[in-house]
């Protein structure tokens, strides 16, 4: 990481502890925010935050890899979620699954090379009455079909 | 396709009976502390998030405390596999559950409210700020309700990040206090510690927006509805092998044969009750109820043909298990593992019945020694999947496995 992007970033989450609070209830909203604008949450970033609430650092590492939607790792600017559950799987999951593969020519859990796309399972989404269903950032997608589904994908910028 | 799901006009005797937004608030804020207790009480209303402890019990505990500060909440982490009501409450009827919210914060002397919102309900937020913001201009929320001189009661929503363990009152409490989110040691219960430190009453959606109705239509019209026991209404959410999925409401002691009919569910192999932490119930016991004191559910109905293989199901809930123990306690953590394990060895064939039969002590090891709901609930359908569906898993010419 360049001097000037961790010099940013410090800003940043001085900004966000200011709006938040310096208390360690305000930890979860602070790295959400960072993952959603950053994609991920990298070491620097936890470092920070934990000095800045005046917390270990592992106690933010610890939060960080708890959640599933939080990322240590730099992912795609879209995050694909399916839901794999077993009512979604009754429905036609594994064709959506087949179809994200193909068209972004990756496996579950990567992200494209040009850092577009991250492909997710997720556990229950809550639209087992309309599935198979997809979370794309923060859109919901129900009753997908593999043309749907692509259609979405190319829908998304 | 895209939030698809708020045109359908729904029909219920107790949640989806009709209600004027704010009207509860009015009658609590004139009835006043002890009579809400008392209605709230004498309608036998239980938790309807799948524990069943009674609402008035947990409110007079938090009401009877001495705190500076007490604190109302939410519980809308609604991740068990195949439920979705509290979906339709919030993105449909949040008034109802708003108002119960304000209800129960005037009962116990709260004066904040916060709605846990699971992450992947994210797309539901604005609208919900939306309503918040509504309802502080109609001074439903904010400071002296209603002209009511220091009633002060604010709701502030809080998102989760997608862990399934969060909807366990106290890993929920964590969550809130910024921690990982790992279930407590119960006692002290949240009704003496909970978030922060403070009285706490931790409520599912379902339950709070059944109070509006208790609160403006009376006790006694609530337990008209339901069994003895059991009493009023529950939404379930019904998904699966059927033709018109969805979220229904029936009196408590609807059996599954009735359900089934409902629902339009033909050739139907096995029904799960109560989401992947729930029992398998075969056809043969169709006429068992839905209520607490027999098939207890939070209100997840998946419905199987003949088509199903069981074993396949049972993989797709122990997957769910090991991916969301939170890993704090040794029954859940490994445990779950093993039996995914034995799933798996089930499916090439590769086992023998010492094996499954240590298996299923382990289970049993699971079921007293894990920390919380989760771990001890998890093997129930490896339990029940097994002991109920053994001839199709087990025989040599069932479809179960693939060896033979």
């Amino acid at each position: 990481m360049l001097v000037y992007e961790k010099n940013s970033l410090s800003e940043e989450i001085e900004l966000l502890i200011e709006r938040f609070g310096k208390d360690r209830v305000a930890l979860l909203p602070i790295l959400q925010i960072i993952e959603k604008r950053h994609n991920y949450i990298s070491e620097f970033a936890q470092q920070e935050v934990a000095r800045l609430l005046d917390i270990h650092p592992v106690e933010v590492y610890s939060v960080v890899s708890f959640y599933n939607f939080l990322h240590r790792y730099p992912q795609g600017k879209n995050i694909v979620r399916l839901c794999k559950t077993i009512s979604c799987d009754m429905a036609g999951k594994q064709e959506i699954e087949k179809a994200l593969k193909r068209e972004l020519g990756i496996n579950f859990d990567e992200t494209t090379r040009d850092k577009k796309w991250t492909l997710e399972y997720t556990s229950c989404l809550g639209m087992c009455d309309q599935g198979p269903a997809m979370l794309v950032n923060d859109k919901i997608y129900t009753k997908l079909d593999p043309e749907t589904a692509v259609k979405i994908l190319n829908d998304t910028k | 396709m895209e939030n698809n799901f708020k045109k359908t006009k729904r029909e219920g005797v107790v949640i989806f009976s009709p209600y004027e937004s704010g009207s509860s608030i009015k009658k609590a804020l004139e009835i006043g502390r002890e009579n809400i207790l008392f209605e709230v009480r004498e309608s036998k209303m239980k938790g309807r998030g799948g524990a069943g402890f009674p609402t008035a019990t947990k409110w007079m505990l938090v009401a009877a405390s001495r705190a500076d500060k007490k604190y109302m909440i939410c519980n809308a982490d609604e991740g068990e596999p195949g439920t979705f009501k509290d979906r339709v409450l919030l993105t449909e009827y949040p008034a109802l559950v708003f108002d119960g919210m304000v209800v129960g914060g005037y009962t116990i002397g709260s004066e904040i409210g916060i709605l846990y919102l699971r992450g992947e309900y994210i797309f539901m937020l604005e609208e919900l700020e939306d309503f918040l913001q509504s309802m502080r201009k109609q001074n439903l929320l904010g400071k002296n309700i209603l002209g009511k001189e220091g009633f002060n009661f604010d709701i502030a929503i809080r998102l989760g990040s997608g862990a399934y363990v969060c909807g366990e009152e106290t890993a929920l409490i964590e969550s809130l206090e910024g921690h990982r989110g790992e279930p407590r040691n119960r006692p002290p219960y949240p009704v003496n510690t909970g978030y922060m430190g403070y009285p706490t009453v931790v409520n599912n959606v379902e339950t709070l927006a059944s109070i509006p109705q208790i609160i403006t239509k009376g006790a006694d019209w609530f337990k008209a509805h339901g069994t003895d026991k059991s009493t009023g209404s529950k939404l379930f959410s019904v998904s699966g092998d059927c033709e018109k999925p969805g979220v229904y409401e029936l009196p408590w002691g609807t059996s599954l044969n009735e359900l089934v009919e409902i629902v339009g569910a033909t050739n139907t192999k096995a029904i799960q009750v109560g989401g992947a932490s729930g029992i398998c119930i075969p056809k043969s016991q169709f006429d068992r109820k839905l209520s607490y004191e027999d098939a207890s559910t939070g209100g997840s109905i998946m419905i199987f043909n003949q088509s199903r293989k069981m074993l396949k199901v049972l993989k797709n809930f122990m997957e769910f298990f090991v991916e969301e123990s939170c890993g704090q306690c040794t029954p859940c953590r490994i445990g779950n593992i093993k039996l995914l394990e034995g799933v798996v060895k089930i499916e090439k064939g590769d086992y023998t019945f010492s094996y499954i039969n240590s298996l299923k002590d382990l289970s049993k090891t699971m079921q007293v020694a894990s920390k919380c709901g989760l771990g001890q609930s998890s093997p129930n359908p490896f339990i029940s999947i097994l002991e109920n569906f053994k001839d199709e898993i087990f025989s040599s010419n069932g479809n179960g496995a693939n060896h033979a």
